[in-house]
């Protein structure tokens, strides 16, 4: 029986918990019996005895329930494995650092969804891993549903990654994409996503390239090698990108997106010219990863970046990487 | 990619000796043209060597080249082989154009070829496609750095290529 406890109770981690429900009969038939046995977010927790469906309606009702916090319950219940999908910070990595690394250091493995813990403190977390003989799986932090660190890690093992480029922010590429057809300015195409709740209210974190940039980061950690820190990201962001920009650049074949590149150049986001039929010239919230690789050439992934169900089903991949 | 006229005599091993330096400095020959209908008044034939060379070495082939005897008639020092377009978007023409592009053609191993601007109104930011040529890949690059300090000083976007091999 593993035993289960999912910390942040947002989007995603009630993602998780109905996919964990819908998929039961085939999930115990790969990983064997498994059980939720506590949810937690920053205001209320359920331990032991509940059911998990009914969990998600009383978060959605009136919240959780007062009870045993977050981080008494990482210190101190009985678990296997933490599922963390609390909210990002990439400046102090928290709350979710501290949950993980204790998680760790209580030899439990984690899979986890938030890029702030592994912005801030990667190779002091995959350290912590190793010594404590568990593991942590993070596929749902880069890219969403696209699988990147399995693919690179289990389907091209034996290959040295060159360098990669991709775009790893949706809104970016949805504005830019609109940009593109609409020939519309900048703001009134980011109203329009604000309006379809693509981008946020405060849209800096995903059109000054800090998303992309944080995730960039985790990807040259994870599939590089390269000990980056978000501080190495060269970043410009998309907000002085002009309707005549793309006009110009149309004549000559091109479009424009926001690019994550990492190599042996550095690690860089910003907006790049991209031939009309490149396999990064995409359209709408998509992501996708370029991959340069030494045996397989280059290799390349779209997928979608962000969700509520693809992002637990990053999560779930995860699972089995670790139980199946 | 490099051409070399030599002259040669019209006599065997004259080609030999020709080709010896160019492989011994890791050159690779792409063709070899001999130009018998124009022959010189010494009697030699010119022959059109086209090869691919590292462009530091060339100063070095040229120079165990004449010392073999062997005449060079010309060769084409500075050729602009490698070409990058970019896209800058900011105040390009109020914060002088003509200094802009001075500055990467007084380089001496790059020069814009081409600038394509869209001026949308008065005060309004402006949109260029820049063409930069250099004589090798190492130049186009540090050209393309020196680009973006310089737009960067003027407040201006640059929006670099994807699919070359510099970036």
């Amino acid at each position: 029986m593993i035993k289960i406890a999912i910390i942040g109770f947002g989007t995603v981690g009630q993602g998780v918990a109905e996919v964990l429900m819908e998929k039961r009969d085939y999930l115990r038939q790969i990983i064997g019996d498994y059980k939720v046995v506590a949810v937690a977010d920053s205001k209320g927790s359920l331990i032991g005895d509940f059911d998990l469906l009914n969990a998600i309606k009383i978060k959605r009702e009136r919240g959780l329930p007062e009870g045993m916090d977050a981080m008494e319950i990482v210190e101190n219940q009985d678990f296997d494995l933490l599922i963390e999908t609390t909210i990002t910070n990439i400046e102090t990595g928290e709350p979710g650092l501290s949950y993980i690394k204790k998680a760790l250091k209580r030899g439990k493995n984690v899979i986890t969804s938030n890029k702030g813990p592994l912005v801030v403190a990667y190779s002091e977390l995959i350290e912590l891993a190793k010594e404590n003989n568990c593991k942590l799986l993070f596929e749902a932090t880069v890219g969403g549903a696209m699988p990147v660190i399995k693919l690179v890690n289990n389907c091209l093992a034996g290959n040295k990654i060159l360098s990669i480029k991709g775009i790893l922010n949706g809104t970016c590429n949805y504005i830019l994409s609109r940009m593109e057809k609409e020939k519309m300015p900048f703001e009134q195409i980011l109203a329009e996503a604000q309006e379809l709740k693509i981008a946020e209210a405060d849209p800096s974190y995903d059109v000054d390239g800090i998303d992309a940039a944080s995730k960039l980061v985790i990807v040259a950690n994870a599939l590089l090698g390269i000990d980056a820190k978000f501080e190495d990201v060269e970043i410009t962001g998309i907000r002085e990108i002009t309707p005549e920009a793309f006009d110009v650049a149309m004549e000559k074949g091109y479009t424009i997106r926001l690019i994550a590149e990492a190599g042996s150049n550095g690690l860089k986001v910003s907006p790049r010219l991209i031939p009309l039929q490149h396999p990064l010239a995409l359209q709408g919230t998509l992501n996708a990863l370029l991959i340069k690789t030494d045996l397989a050439g280059d290799v390349v992934v779209v997928g979608k970046g962000a969700g509520k169900r693809e992002t637990a089903s990053a999560i779930v991949s995860d699972l089995i990487q670790l139980y199946g | 990619m490099f051409t070399l006229i030599v002259e040669l005599k019209d006599k065997p091993g004259q080609l030999i000796k020709t080709l010896e330096p160019i492989s011994r400095l890791g050159g690779n020959v792409i063709g070899i043209v001999h130009k018998r209908d124009k022959i010189t008044p010494l009697k030699k034939i010119p022959v059109e060597i086209s090869i691919e060379i590292d462009e530091n070495k060339v100063p070095e082939l040229v120079d165990a080249l004449k010392a073999s005897g062997i005449t060079v008639r010309e060769y084409n020092e500075v050729r602009l082989v490698t070409t990058s377009s970019l896209l800058l978007v900011g105040h390009i023409v109020h914060t002088d154009i003509s200094d802009t592009i001075n500055r990467i053609d007084s380089t001496g191993y790059a020069e814009v070829i081409d600038l394509h601007i869209n001026m949308p109104q008065l005060n309004e930011p402006s949109t260029a496609l820049i063409t930069i040529s250099a004589t090798g890949k190492e130049n186009l690059r540090k050209a393309v750095e020196l680009l973006k300090v310089i737009c960067k000083e003027k407040k201006i976007l640059v929006i670099e290529p994807i699919n070359e091999e510099f970036s």
